[in-house]
């Protein structure tokens, strides 16, 4: 950990069960401000579950969760969202039937006098989409229908970034896309970064979280195997970190994991 | 850069914060390809109930020139729309979240047999009457919504147990075998009289006024901060054909149809107006509003309305209310036309005919495409054919049969369009 700054999220020693099922044991994760953490896992990792307790959707049995350095308690996704906390799920939660503005702001839309400000909205998704160097849309007034798997993942994100954020969580933005669109998508993660965000991906890509992250949270069995920076590891070292909760030095030792 | 982007580039010249498509549409040709655009990829809107209504006229005026045509029989036409489009203004919010109303041509049918008891039976005002008749159209509502919103049963399961349940509640209030005269005269003239021709001609020129400052307005507006906007050739055009459709519709209201020269018959039914006016306040509701935004986010996709922190059940609970309440007024202006409520009030192909008209009209019965407007449109589409066929000397089941295929025929052209627009992303 080289961060001179504290990071801007903290998560120490959490514990989550449902019923007889731990899920999460002790696990801490730091997300800093303009950096790109990714976490990485196996399926039933706790990689989804981590997620939904940062997220408000599930509270945490114990430990910390520090926000600027404060605890804070997120019992409800709103909690989460007045902190600056933004999800951005895999299945997108888009409208075909509305148009990108409308998407954008649907819940949080701009009112003037009881009447919906159109203007203000569309100006301010302009404004968002451009400061995030999207152009690949062809108008802010599209369709959502109309769009690519890439160019629907670009408007969730950027749908994200609107409310003055301080974290996004990205879960698994990549797993659908084809190569270019991948591509974008990932340039847009590092934009993202560089404005200053906190952000969080999930994501099975090793090749994806190599070339966008600063630091790589490995998930084994609800714990973490290791917290890296992406600098430091190679591939294959990260492979063996989800698959066997260890990399040479690096990770757990095998009794931890059976105790 | 990828070479989706590149090209981007290339072919946008706009400002630093402009995107490609924004200049398509900046001219009056531009404007209609991206209209005939849209038509191919599968969004028909309005278009096959407009052709369809011409057809409909050009058939019928050739079958019987000499009554079709008729200002009177058009008079007659557009009181006999009333009621259908009010009911199918009320089905269109239903249908935009996905579910289905079968019960509201009953709940209309009950709230105005409750309307014309209170005036008959119990000498109340109209007034009165007429309140308490929406009042208990809301409670109906509110019980359909919770029943589908809250206990998660299917819309159309809840809805026919209420069709049925609300068509025993009329008997109950009507009385077995029973007619309830409706007595009370502002109700009767809904249906029954005409706006004084002058004051006819005021309205509409007013209406015009009002629709052409304001549609001109928000296009400058939107020029001006320079986003996405109709070209302004196309607002004048758009401000002078509906000048020219409700002049001409006034002109005609307006001339004397009286059948016999000793009395004078012009002008516009009263139920004009009010259907007017339902449409301008739905029509703002529905595209102006959060609250109308939201019902078309919980008929795109439920759950991203749920994570966008859109109360979902409140709004499914809030368009069964709207129906009902909605159905009532249309009950209200059927009874005005049939000068009676009867134990069959609402029943037989009331709703048939009403759902028929917002489908046909362009609204989606998969959910989260469709419009106010439709109502009308597709309630004129209705109401001619049973005005035509009428005029035919069909048999009662000609009307049936032709109706039930009609609907059919909107519902095909209906699913068609989504599988087009699924197919080429509009």
């Amino acid at each position: 950990m080289t961060a001179t700054t504290s990071p801007l999220l903290q998560l120490r020693g959490v514990n989550k069960s449902f019923g007889a099922v731990h899920v999460l044991h002790d696990v801490d994760l730091d997300i800093h401000a303009g950096q790109v953490t990714a976490l990485v896992g196996d399926n039933g990792a706790g990689k989804s579950t981590l997620v939904k307790a940062i997220a408000g959707i599930h509270g945490i049995d114990s430990g910390e969760y520090l926000f600027e350095g404060r605890p804070v308690t997120v019992p409800s996704p709103k909690d989460a969202s007045a902190l600056g906390i933004e999800v951005v799920y895999q299945d997108l939660a888009l409208c075909d039937n509305l148009d990108i503005v409308q998407n954008m702001f649907l819940g949080r839309e701009e009112v003037r006098r009881l009447v919906l400000d159109e203007a203000t909205m569309e100006e301010k998704a302009r404004a968002t989409l451009a400061s995030l160097s999207v152009r690949t849309v062809k108008s802010v007034r599209q369709s959502v229908a109309s769009l690519s798997g890439g160019q629907r993942q670009t408007v969730a994100i950027a749908k994200s970034v609107l409310w003055n954020s301080t974290v996004v969580l990205l879960d698994e933005p990549t797993a659908a896309l084809g190569v270019a669109q991948t591509r974008q998508v990932l340039d847009l993660v590092r934009r993202l970064a560089d404005q200053g965000l906190g952000v969080l991906l999930i994501s099975h890509n090793m090749a994806d979280v190599l070339e966008v992250s600063d630091h790589i949270t490995a998930l084994y069995l609800g714990r973490v195997a290791a917290h890296v920076r992406a600098a430091d590891v190679t591939h294959s070292q990260v492979v063996e970190l989800i698959t066997a909760g260890r990399s040479g030095s690096l990770g757990i030792s095998s009794a931890d994991v059976t105790a | 850069m990828t070479t989706e982007s590149a090209a981007t580039q290339t072919t946008g010249q706009s400002g630093e914060r402009g995107f490609c498509g924004d200049q398509s549409a900046t001219s009056l040709a531009g404007a209609a390809r991206d209209y005939i655009d849209r038509i191919r990829g599968g969004d028909m809107g309005s278009l096959p109930a407009v052709l369809g209504l011409v057809v409909l006229f050009v058939i019928f005026s050739i079958l019987r020139p000499e009554s079709f045509p008729s200002t009177y029989n058009m008079a007659n036409l557009v009181v006999q729309a009333g009621a259908i489009c009010v009911l199918a203004m009320g089905l269109v919010p239903v249908l935009l979240i996905g579910d289905i109303d079968l019960s509201a041509g009953v709940a209309g049918g009950a709230c105005a047999a409750v309307m014309a008891v209170l005036v008959h039976s119990n000498g109340q005002a109209w007034y009165v009457a007429v309140l308490v008749a929406l009042i208990v159209a809301a409670v109906i509502g509110l019980a359909i919504g919770g029943l589908v919103a809250m206990l998660g049963i299917p819309s159309f399961v809840v809805t026919l147990a209420f069709f049925l349940g609300l068509q025993g509640m009329t008997l109950r209030v009507v009385g077995q075998g029973g007619a309830v005269p409706v007595r009370s005269e502002p109700v009767l003239d809904i249906s029954n009289s005409n706006v004084p021709p002058t004051l006819g001609w005021i309205g509409v020129v007013v209406l015009l006024l009002g629709f052409a400052a304001v549609s001109i307005r928000s296009q400058r507006t939107k020029a001006a901060a320079g986003l996405q906007r109709p070209p302004l050739s196309l607002v004048l055009v758009k401000i002078g054909a509906l000048a020219v459709i409700l002049l001409v519709a006034t002109y005609l209201l307006n001339q004397n149809r009286a059948r016999t020269a000793i009395i004078e018959l012009s002008g516009i039914p009263y139920v004009v107006p009010l259907v007017a006016v339902l449409l301008l306040v739905w029509t703002f509701v529905f595209t102006r509003t959060t609250y109308g935004r939201h019902v078309y986010a919980v008929g795109g996709n439920r759950e991203a309305a749920r994570r966008a922190g859109i109360n979902v059940t409140r709004i499914r609970i809030s368009v069964f209310v709207i129906c009902t309440v909605m159905a009532a007024v249309s009950g209200i202006i059927a009874a005005s036309r049939l000068n009676s409520v009867t134990p069959g009030s609402g029943g037989g192909n009331t709703l048939l005919y009403a759902v028929g008209a917002a489908v046909i009209g362009g609204t989606s019965l998969f959910g989260g495409r469709g419009q106010i407007r439709d109502a009308i449109i597709g309630g004129l589409v209705i109401a001619t054919i049973a005005n035509g066929l009428g005029l035919l000397d069909q048999s009662a089941y000609v009307n049936f049969v032709v109706t039930g295929g009609v609907l059919l025929l909107a519902a095909s052209v209906d699913a068609i369009s989504r599988r087009r627009r699924a197919a080429t992303g509009h």
